[in-house]
């Protein structure tokens, strides 16, 4: 197939296996990782000399030789046998893809047991983010608990309190959707000033799963809970800090809630909550209490330590607002993003993520030039209810400083803020909840940073 | 809705979230009476008028031995340090006790926000001290140990007399001393429901503009030079092909435009099982599973003092003492390596000695 774009300049340059021998490709990949980029230029200065001026202005030249090494010497992989089936009972990701990993902040927490690591949002595609690379947070250290040895127990305004099995949740008629999980606490590095590099610090404090469980209202109807006297559920873990959340009965009765045990086609991850999970659609991540044991039925809310002393957002005056749970209209641009270089300029596929828990994201717009002026992206199917929903925009670069910022729109009408906006009615102690729009600058010399407009 | 009103007429239509579905209520065979032994066992919750509070008593004094025992290893011995979880204690005053406000959370030059700044009721102290403390034995309190340390907790915040004993007959009465007991508000539109009469429609609303929107932006914020490689090298936390790359934050940014810079690559991955990387000892690896799992790894570090000092530091002062190292982490101490103590560690003999061993032998990493 002939490339009809051959003459356009924003051809990406591709790693140097093009350019160099065998010999020369393990040299740079060496040098590179000493972090010596004068070498690598030295590198390709010598091996691009005796190319056309032309050739060597585009991405993916014809070497001297008249073809890509690449394609003229075929590979191991296309001259010999390759592996057998099931050389691993479980696949991993290529080996080549070692640097997308979820990462730690450093610095945020002094301990590893109580803390946090990001989804690599960067380098993630369309919406539903891979069960190893899931955002953690854990409040006392995580668990592979024994799912035979797991029980559920339902008790407070219930005519019966009930014990539930493993095997007796997953009998149950279930259901499967797909749902976003955002930390009440993302993006709450940015309230006062930029804190951190890329998308994966920033905003990682998210993911997208197709969660499959039994509704809890379904549980609830079994063990006879007084659904009228019933305005509150506690939901309670089986981990050290048996963490506990108050959740709204209105929310439970519409079928929303979940006591979850599938993420994406198998069991949830240890490290989400293995074998039981609450899923709160909408609701802030603390709220999903993991490792789920017991949901009590009552007629106040709680106050537990995650609705007294942490989650609650300091406003201007001194006051927290308590019970904050909503996660609010919100989106970033994920590509290109912090700590990222554009290779040349020329055609990019501007990418991101909008998600909203009131509902369904209605519309996205992108702006280049800081918010002056805004483009409508496109969004990407499935757009769904309290989900992530993938959006792109194409722009060609023309190799001056942009400031690339996304702005989401739900179905309620409500839209997302700057940061001034959100400022000037929550000041910036609050922590929680931060869902201002995000800059990212683009420089002339390609490299992406993290910046807050004034 | 109306119709759970008849809950036990078996079949039921529900609406549902994505359409109306026909669906049973009543699941035969499926779960079972819980026993009140059960319930005992596992309700533990203690909510804000007090339901759920076990019956007891502890004194301010009683409470002092406990946190020196059990709690000032982590939180200091005045709850102020701020060494592993944000300081406890301090930032109230005997005026915010009369009022139920922390008036320095309206400071921004008041450094911290401790927990007594914020939290409002005590029932969350008791449930969350019960259901969570001490760190890494977590449920392990005595009913007198949990009102005898949260006693000691409010008595180093002023907010109760070293005489003073806290028990299930008088928390009301402390309730009302609590210094940011009306610092909440539920006012706000972020609660999926109507139980607390928020305020329902956002309080912060964004503007829909397409066309020349604000003033020529100004860059208000970014990252200083010297944090550009705070977070690790960036060429390393993104993929090797893709639209963009990871810069290079290893080395100083480029200062050319992109056309003179057309060559950055991305960096190779790390080759698992390369030679150059060491085999990791079976013994080194058995180690750390035991410093995980008897929560060692809560209060130690390979390479850097958290609490108590790093694993390397030990290997080196105590080297080839294993006995005595068996003998400390049972029986734990202070004063080797500075005040803070070191509780007793309830490990086996045997898992004892094997880390003692290995950090008598170098400490080495797996």
């Amino acid at each position: 197939m002939k490339d009809s774009s051959q003459s356009g300049s924003g051809r990406l340059i591709k790693a140097p296996e093009n350019f160099l021998t065998s010999e020369g490709v393990r040299q740079v990949f060496a040098e590179g990782k000493r972090g010596r980029r004068d070498f690598i230029r030295g590198a390709f200065a010598a091996a691009a000399a005796g190319v056309s001026v032309s050739a060597a202005a585009q991405g993916n030249p014809v070497p001297s030789e008249g073809g890509d090494p690449n394609i003229l010497q075929l590979p191991e992989h296309s001259t010999g046998l390759g592996q057998a089936v099931a050389t691993d009972g479980y696949g991993k990701p290529s080996k080549y893809e070692s640097n997308v990993q979820r990462r730690q902040s450093p610095g945020l927490t002094q301990t590893s047991q109580a803390s946090v690591s990001f989804a690599p949002l960067q380098s993630l595609f369309g919406i539903v983010t891979p069960s190893g690379l899931h955002f953690e947070r854990h409040h006392q250290g995580w668990w592979d608990v024994d799912p035979s040895k797991h029980r559920l127990m339902v008790n407070g305004l219930v005519r019966k309190p009930m014990v539930l099995t493993m095997d007796e949740i997953m009998r149950l008629p279930a259901v499967s959707r797909f749902h976003f999980i955002e930390c009440g606490a993302n993006t709450g590095m940015e309230w006062g000033n930029v804190a951190v590099p890329t998308a994966q610090y920033s905003h990682g404090m998210l993911s997208c799963s197709e969660f499959t469980g039994v509704p809890l209202v379904r549980l609830l109807e079994l063990a006879g809970a007084d659904l009228k006297r019933g305005k509150f559920v506690l939901a309670e873990g089986a981990d050290g800090s048996s963490m506990t959340r108050t959740i709204p009965m209105s929310l439970i009765t519409s079928g929303e809630v979940l006591v979850a045990y599938g993420q994406n086609g198998e069991m949830l991850r240890p490290e989400n909550g293995y074998p039981l999970r609450l899923v709160v659609p909408g609701v802030q991540g603390v709220s999903w209490v993991k490792y789920l044991r017991r949901i009590e039925v009552g007629d106040m809310p709680y106050s537990t330590k995650d609705e007294d002393v942490h989650y609650v957002d300091l406003m201007p005056g001194g006051l927290h607002r308590q019970y904050s749970s909503i996660q609010e209209v919100k989106s970033v641009v994920t590509t290109p993003s912090g700590g990222q270089v554009l290779l040349d300029k020329g055609f990019y596929n501007i990418t991101g993520l909008a998600w909203s828990g009131r509902g369904k994201v209605k519309r996205v717009d992108i702006s280049v030039d800081g918010g002056r002026n805004w483009h409508q992206a496109r969004m990407e199917g499935p757009v769904l209810s309290k989900c992530l929903t993938r959006f792109n925009m194409d722009w060609v670069w023309d190799g001056k400083p942009a400031i690339i910022q996304s702005r989401a729109t739900d179905e309620t009408g409500h839209v997302q803020a700057t940061y001034r906006q959100l400022r000037e009615v929550r000041g910036t102690r609050s922590i929680y909840h931060n869902n201002a729009i995000q800059s990212w600058l683009v420089q002339e010399n390609g490299e992406v940073k993290n910046v807050q407009l004034s | 809705m109306s119709s759970f009103r008849n809950l036990l007429t078996g079949f039921m239509l529900l609406a549902l979230a994505g359409g109306a579905t026909a669906q049973r209520t009543d699941f035969p065979g499926i779960g079972r009476t819980a026993t009140p032994k059960e319930i005992a066992a596992w309700d533990i919750d203690i909510r804000p008028d007090f339901a759920g509070l076990p019956k007891g008593a502890g004194s301010v004094a009683k409470g002092q031995d406990v946190w020196e025992g059990k709690c000032a290893s982590c939180h200091g011995v005045f709850g102020e340090s701020n060494e592993v979880f944000s300081p406890l204690v301090g930032g109230t005053t005997a005026e915010d006790i009369k009022t139920g406000r922390v008036s320095r959370l309206n400071d921004p030059s008041f450094p911290g926000r401790t927990t007594l700044m914020k939290v409002s009721n005590l029932s969350t102290l008791l449930d969350y001290i019960n259901r969570a403390m001490p760190w890494t034995q977590p449920k392990s309190l005595s009913v007198e140990e949990l009102y005898s340390v949260t006693a000691y907790l409010l008595n180093m915040g002023g907010v109760l007399p070293d005489n003073f004993t806290l028990s299930d007959q008088n928390v009301a009465e402390v309730q009302k001393l609590m210094p940011n007991r009306n610092g909440k508000t539920t006012a706000h539109a972020l609660w999926p429901g109507k139980e607390f009469g928020g305020t329902g429609k956002p309080d912060v609303q964004g503007t829909n503009c397409m066309k020349n929107c604000v003033a020529e932006p100004k860059l208000a914020s970014f990252l200083p030079d010297f944090a550009r490689n705070a977070h690790g090298n960036l060429a390393e936390q993104n993929r090797l092909v893709g639209a963009q790359h990871g810069a290079n934050t290893a080395n100083p940014e480029a200062k050319s435009s992109v056309s003179g810079q057309r060559t950055v690559v991305g960096l190779a991955p790390k080759e698992s099982g390369s030679p150059a990387k060491s085999e990791a000892s079976p013994e080194a690896k058995a180690v750390q599973t035991l410093l995980q799992k008897h929560s060692c790894t809560a209060c130690h570090a390979p390479a850097q003092k958290l609490v108590g000092p790093s694993w390397q530091d030990i290997a080196k002062r105590h080297s080839g003492k294993t006995d005595y190292l068996v003998t400390k982490i049972r029986s734990g101490g202070s004063g080797v390596w500075g005040a803070v103590p070191m509780p007793p560690q309830g490990l086996p003999e045997a898992d004892a000695k094997a880390i003692a061993n290995w950090l008598a032998t170098g400490a080495a990493r797996p």
